[in-house]
């Protein structure tokens, strides 16, 4: 007879921008399904869209994720632009790419520190939040804000990059790539690392189209998409980088797909701020006419979905926004059944639906009262790692 | 691939089941169809054609209910949108696509939370984002809900 345990994680501590509620059956130490509840976090933004002016919208949907302050804004902006055509001068589009490759580091950054978090590497972790620091401090002296920056807006952006804090930027996004280097050696060439992610909650390329996801989840299951290239927007096709995918679709192709795309994202910015011409940043657009439009982003964890229908007045008839974890989420149906429960956290965190949220979790299992909450979960993680440590000999 | 060759294509394919074409842009085009060939087209769009389901997204007109069925092709940059109109708004049907794809597996939870859709031959539409307690027959999204909240501070 199986004995099936339920193991709830979450939902509660929405700090995150995420909280949820996954159920994981496990039988022993495999497991065998798991089950996911959204929306204890739910703030109804489309239906306050609908009330706000394009203008407010704006602000809303920066709030939508602490991390992607500048996707959702640049989205929504595209889908309003798409309505009517509204043109957008060139500068501004070069801004708007400065902005999201930047955040697009500093969120890889913060994913790769959970990630070595949750395997026992806290080294890892305690590196890539001081190295996050250098791109946090651009986006303070370029936009005066950490996060939620305000940069953008319809027809343009909002504040310009002055010319004299281009040195210093590239001073920064130096210091960045000497430790980014540093980092991606220690990550990348740890046989440990390898043995302990390599082959684990592997998403076949079938199922990461049949799901389709998006952003690094499908590039490491060799699905080469990326809105970047696909759908050319800001200031992308007017610089020169390359589409990073790997065929193996485990944890580690994910780990590799957001490391060496940090370095294009470096090389993109470099590249903008050399080729940004000087002139407007905003066409100062008045009126939108009734009709639709669609805004596509690829954001730091794939593309970001903005529809707005507009009637001729100054608010949305309907604004639809589909956040590329949304498509992302369920795929951990492929990928942590028949696992075991302590791969399952590296796992579910593997796609970076920003998992901290869930901070509490427990195991109930009545035959012999064993309870265990989130910390014994990343102990046993940690554990895992230790045993490949110690069978390699490594102190 | 341009979009006049894949309108062109869709309509060799379908030819009277497409309503209207709009080609809004070289990127863009809006299809309207009838909400009983969604299953087809869409097993069309998903498996021969290789497009990418990106999301669908329901409107309330006031008189109908609309679902846009999104899909990109991203090897050439192109969206096309299918409109599905549903006219009777106090019973909406139409018929699922989780068969085809597993990506409609939420949002079609979603819709049917939110605007009351009822998706024949889905078994899970279980409640996605609103909590279970959540009153039945109320869709926050329709045009006519009006928020409890902002009622209250009206009086």
């Amino acid at each position: 007879m199986s004995h099936n345990a339920h193991i709830p994680i979450g939902p509660y501590h929405p700090l995150q921008e995420e909280p949820e509620f996954y159920k994981l059956v496990v039988e022993g130490e495999k497991v065998v399904d798991v089950d996911v509840r959204i929306g204890y976090n739910h703030r109804g933004i489309e239906k306050i869209s609908e009330s706000k002016s394009y203008d407010q919208s704006i602000f809303i949907v920066e709030r939508i994720c602490g991390i992607c302050s500048s996707s959702h804004p640049i989205a929504c902006a595209q889908a309003v632009e798409d309505i009517s055509g509204i043109e957008v001068p060139e500068r501004a589009l070069y801004i708007r790419s400065i902005c999201q490759e930047l955040e697009r580091i500093h969120s890889h950054m913060l994913w790769l520190g959970l990630a070595g978090h949750f395997i026992g590497y806290n080294t890892v972790f305690m590196w890539a939040w001081k190295f996050r620091e250098p791109i946090c401090d651009i986006f303070e002296t370029v936009t005066g804000n950490r996060q939620n920056y305000a940069m953008h807006k319809v027809g343009g952006v909002r504040r310009d990059i002055e010319k004299e804090h281009v040195p210093y930027i590239l001073t920064r996004l130096n210091d960045f790539t000497k430790q980014l280097n540093m980092l991606k050696g220690a990550v990348l060439d740890d046989p440990v690392l390898h043995e302990r992610l390599k082959g684990v909650g592997i998403l076949t390329k079938e199922a990461a189209i049949d799901y389709a996801a998006l952003g690094p989840t499908a590039r490491a299951s060799g699905v080469d998409i990326d809105v970047r290239r696909d759908h050319p927007y800001a200031a992308y096709d007017k610089v020169k980088w390359n589409v990073i995918t790997r065929e193996e679709g485990d944890v580690f192709a994910k780990t590799v797909v957001r490391i060496l795309e940090m370095f294009e994202s470096v090389s993109i910015v470099r590249q903008c701020l050399d080729k940004m011409p000087d002139g407007p940043i905003d066409s100062n657009p008045k009126d939108v006419p009734p009709g639709e439009g669609i805004g596509q982003i690829e954001a730091p964890r794939g593309e970001c979905f903005h529809y707005i229908k507009s009637d001729g007045t100054n608010s949305p008839v309907r604004h639809k926004i589909r956040a590329p974890t949304y498509m992302n989420f369920p795929t951990f149906r492929e990928t942590v059944v028949g696992e075991t429960v302590s791969d399952a956290t590296i796992i579910l965190a593997a796609i970076d639906p920003c998992y901290c949220c869930t901070e509490r979790m427990l195991i109930v299992n009545p035959a012999d009262k064993n309870i265990m909450d989130m910390n014994d979960l990343v102990r046993l993680s940690q554990e895992k790692t230790q045993a490949i440590k110690d069978r390699y000999n490594i102190k | 691939m341009t979009i006049d060759a894949i309108v062109n294509d869709l309509n060799g394919k379908f030819g009277s089941k497409m309503l209207d074409v709009n080609k809004k842009s070289p990127t863009r085009a809006y299809i309207d169809i009838y909400p009983k060939d969604v299953s087809e087209i869409v097993k069309y769009m998903f498996k021969d054609a290789g497009f990418r389901f990106i999301t669908a997204s329901a409107v309330d007109d006031f008189d109908a209910l609309e679902i846009l069925y999104h899909f990109s092709h991203d090897s050439s940059g192109i969206t096309v949108s299918f409109r599905a109109l549903l006219k009777d708004k106090h019973d909406p049907h139409i018929d699922t696509i989780t068969n085809i794809t597993r990506s409609a597996w939420w949002i079609e939870r979603e819709m049917h939370e939110l605007f009351g859709i009822e998706f024949d031959g889905n078994s899970d539409l279980r409640p996605l984002l609103l909590p279970d307690d959540w009153p039945k027959g109320v869709y926050p999204l329709r045009k006519d809900f009006i928020s409890p909240k902002r009622d209250s501070r009206k009086a």
